[in-house]
């Protein structure tokens, strides 16, 4: 059995947030790079090259990349043979989070869904624990805006709908969500389940490393004929018309009831913040 | 959406870069069009919902606005704090759409620019067109850019309000693109 003090949780939890709201990742960098070189509008690409900058000015400067430092969510893989000390896990995720937002300087954009009232400290993230097999611990942190948030989609199609039913639910998806978003997209997908699984798997999904596709050669080709065609829809970047309109999509799936084909489409902008790392 | 994408691969680069000083003239106004990059100095006030909810119920009450509409851009945001030394934090733009439905009557109490990211309704790009006003988008997620562009920054209304209070800013060469001209023609 392997004995984790929850106090390592609370300090990683923080670390990873401001990371996050203050460095690009170098593969979405590598991604937003590509995308330049792609691009064939003049705005395009000076967008593109906007974003680039402002990546390297938040890290030199430790200015957050986007005012907008989201809704923290974090996820916890325990192996089954993990053993918690310490406070309450929750606890101390929370506390990692007020922490990283008071003394990083970051925006506390948590608050009350009725009366509207600030929590003050970004809290309370929201957190997932899965057991897995084991003695392994994994910690993944998601910082998410709620400009491409509030563009996400939940359906629940008709079985004959099919792979076409869901090419055409994403595509208005990203269509009707235009500029609002803050394209180039990454574009989670989840396919199946419940209506609660399909939008978890299409969160989850955002955590792939740019670039990797699906070990399933269907779900493989899926996403890339989503990638050419989100393309297609010439949104662009930040909606001014264009090439490059997705950077990535990814598509997790499961198995669903007979009569059913729940589909979750989780749109994030540019400014992907995430990070997994072993415990 | 105007995308041509073969008209477009010709353009290259080094277009001609636009710089103009705040307020606009009726003229720099209505000669600007859809689709054009301008870098902006000069005064901006920031105001999102909370702000704009206040406004509004103050024109109905008949007061006066914290603001100078006629002269002021607004700017749709809410800043991260600013580290001590700094004068801002990370200050981008926020989805304008949230703003369509008050957005009217200040164009009618004489509000002439407006900036933020997203498309706007039918009806405030209408009311664009009747008051010749002007949007512009600011590229989202680029709060650390747009840090670099502030050189000025105070309070001057409903300071309870935070991060959504309204500032006074002042910038410089401060990048946008024209996303509703002042005839109604739009980018999106
Ligand atoms: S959608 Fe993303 S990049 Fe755009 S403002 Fe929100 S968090 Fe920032």
């Amino acid at each position: 059995m392997r004995i984790i003090n929850t106090d390592l949780i609370r300090g990683k939890v923080k670390e990873l947030c401001l990371e996050l709201a203050y460095k690009m990742s170098d593969d979405l960098k590598a991604s937003l790079e590509r995308g330049r070189s792609q691009e064939c509008t003049y705005l395009g690409r000076q967008v593109l090259a906007m974003l680039l900058e402002n990546g390297e000015r938040a890290e030199e400067q430790q200015i957050p990349l986007c005012q907008d430092t989201g809704m923290v969510f974090v996820y916890l893989e325990l192996g089954q043979d993990v053993h918690l000390e310490g406070p309450f896990v929750g606890d101390a995720v929370n506390q990692g989070v007020r922490e990283a937002y008071e003394e990083g300087y970051l925006r506390k954009s948590m608050v009350d869904p009725i009366t509207r009232a600030n929590t003050k400290d970004n809290t309370p993230a929201q957190i997932q624990i899965e057991m897995v097999p084991g003695d392994g611990a994994r910690l993944s942190v998601l910082l998410k805006g709620f400009g491409s948030e509030n563009m996400g989609r939940v359906r629940m199609l008709t079985p004959s709908a099919g792979v076409e039913g869901i090419v055409d639910f994403v595509l208005d998806t990203v269509r009707e969500a235009g500029g609002n978003p803050c394209p180039p997209l990454v574009v989670g997908i989840g396919i199946g389940g419940s209506m609660d699984k399909s939008a978890a798997m299409a969160k989850k999904a955002l955590f792939r490393p740019l670039g990797e596709r699906s070990p399933d050669p269907f779900l493989k080709e899926l996403e890339n004929r989503l990638l050419r065609e989100i393309n297609e829809t010439h949104v662009g970047p930040m909606g001014f018309g264009g090439e490059i309109t997705g950077l990535e999509v990814f598509i997790e799936k499961f198995p669903t009831h007979l009569a059913g084909l729940p589909v979750a489409v989780n749109l994030n902008c540019h400014s992907l913040r995430r990070k997994t790392i072993e415990l | 959406m105007n995308y041509n994408p073969i008209k477009e691969t010709k353009q290259d680069d080094k277009e001609e870069v636009i710089r103009l000083n705040l307020p606009l003239t009726d003229r720099q106004r209505s000669s600007l069009q859809a689709g054009q990059m301008v870098y902006l100095t000069g005064t901006l006030y920031t105001a999102r919902d909370q702000a704009h909810l206040r406004m509004l119920q103050e024109i109905r009450e008949g007061k006066e606005l914290p603001i100078p509409l006629s002269e002021a851009g607004i700017y749709y945001c809410g800043p991260t704090p600013a580290r001590p030394g700094n004068l801002v934090g990370s200050i981008g733009p926020t989805t304008s759409s949230r703003m369509d439905k008050m957005t009217v009557p200040l164009l009618e109490k004489g509000l002439k620019l407006m900036i933020g990211k997203g498309k706007r309704s039918p009806e405030v790009v209408k009311a664009i067109a009747e008051q010749k006003a002007l949007y512009l988008s600011a590229i989202g997620g680029a709060g650390a850019l747009y840090a670099g562009c502030i050189t000025a920054m105070e309070p001057v209304a409903y300071e309870d309000l935070m991060a959504e209070a309204v500032y006074r800013i002042e910038v410089k060469d401060f990048p946008a693109v024209v996303s509703v001209d002042s005839s109604g023609n739009t980018i999106f």
